[in-house]
C-alpha cells in the first residue's frame, strides 16, 4: 500500500504553508462490494504525525470520516526556508508511509 | 469498634486510591493523544463522541471559524477548513454530527503549529460540521451547515 504521497511546503512572510495529499482508500467499513454486496472491510489511515527539522509539529488522529486519499493542510510559525518537514502515517492495518519535503 | 474504625479508614483510602487513578485515566486522552482514541472515533452520537475527547459543555466560540460550502453535491469529498484565532489553542477536533461516527479528525498543534486545520471529509447527510477546539485547558466550540445533496459514506 506504499503509494506515494505528496508535499507541498511554502513560506508565506514567517509562515510555512503545508500542504499533505497522502494516498488511501479510506474504507469505512460500512461500504457494501457492488458486485459481491459484501461490506468491504474498514482500511483507514489511523494517525499522522508530521515534524519540521525532528520537532513534532501535528499530530493528527483520523477516523473513517475522513475523505479517501486524504488531504491535509496545516500552517507552522517560525521555520525557514529549507527547513525539512517530514509526515508519517499509520493505517489500522499497520501499513505505514512517509515522506519529506524541504520547505522552499 | 476499633476494628470498625479500621475498616472505615481502609475504605476511605482505597477510594482515594481510585480517585487518583481515575483522575490518571482522565489526563490520559490529551496527554497521550499518539494512541488512536477508539471509544471517541468510534462513538455513534456526538454526546459520546465528546466524552470520548474528555469534553464537556465547550463554549460556543466566535473565534473559530469554519470554512465548508453552503450546499455539497458530493458527500464524499467536502472541503472543511477550521481556524482558531483563540490564543493558545492546542487541538482541534472535528466532527460531522449526523454521519455513522460523527467524530472525523483530532489535531494536536506543537511548536509553532498555527490553529488551523484544512481537509476534506466524508458527509451521509445534511448536518452541522463541528470544531471543537482546545486552548489553555478550556474547550470552545463553533458549527456551521453543510447541505448535502449525495451523501459519501456509501452504504
Amino acid at each position: 500500500m506504499a503509494e506515494p504521497m505528496r508535499i507541498r511546503a511554502t513560506m508565506a512572510g514567517d509562515v510555512a504553508d503545508v500542504k499533505v495529499l497522502m494516498n488511501h482508500p479510506m474504507e469505512t467499513g460500512l461500504r457494501k462490494d457492488a458486485k459481491t454486496g459484501q461490506l468491504v472491510p474498514a482500511h483507514f489511515i489511523q494517525d499522522v504525525t508530521a515534524t519540521i527539522n525532528g520537532a513534532a509539529v501535528l499530530n493528527a488522529d483520523f477516523g473513517t470520516g475522513i475523505s479517501k486519499n486524504p488531504y491535509l493542510g496545516f500552517k507552522v510559525k517560525g521555520p525557514k526556508k529549507g527547513d525539512k518537514v517530514v509526515v508519517n502515517w499509520v493505517d489500522n492495518k499497520g501499513d505505514k508511509n512517509s515522506a519529506e519535503a524541504t520547505i522552499g | 469498634m476499633n476494628a470498625l474504625r479500621r475498616n472505615v479508614l481502609k475504605g476511605a483510602a482505597g477510594a482515594g486510591t481510585v480517585a487518583i487513578a481515575v483522575a490518571a485515566g482522565l489526563l490520559k486522552p490529551t496527554q497521550a493523544m499518539a494512541a488512536w482514541n477508539k471509544s471517541a472515533f468510534e462513538a455513534k452520537n456526538v454526546g459520546d463522541a465528546m466524552k470520548g475527547l474528555g469534553v464537556a459543555g465547550p463554549a460556543d466560540s466566535k473565534e473559530i471559524t469554519i470554512k465548508a460550502p453552503d450546499i455539497a453535491e458530493n458527500g464524499a469529498v467536502v472541503p472543511v477548513e477550521v481556524t482558531s484565532s483563540i490564543a493558545g489553542t492546542t487541538s482541534i477536533a472535528i466532527l460531522a454530527e449526523k454521519n455513522a461516527t460523527p467524530l472525523v479528525g483530532t489535531y494536536n498543534m506543537a511548536g509553532g503549529t498555527q490553529g488551523y486545520i484544512s481537509t476534506r471529509i466524508k458527509m451521509g447527510q445534511t448536518s452541522l460540521v463541528r470544531a471543537v477546539v482546545n486552548a489553555g485547558g478550556k474547550s470552545y466550540t463553533a458549527a456551521k451547515e453543510v447541505k448535502v445533496t449525495i451523501g459519501g459514506c456509501g452504504g
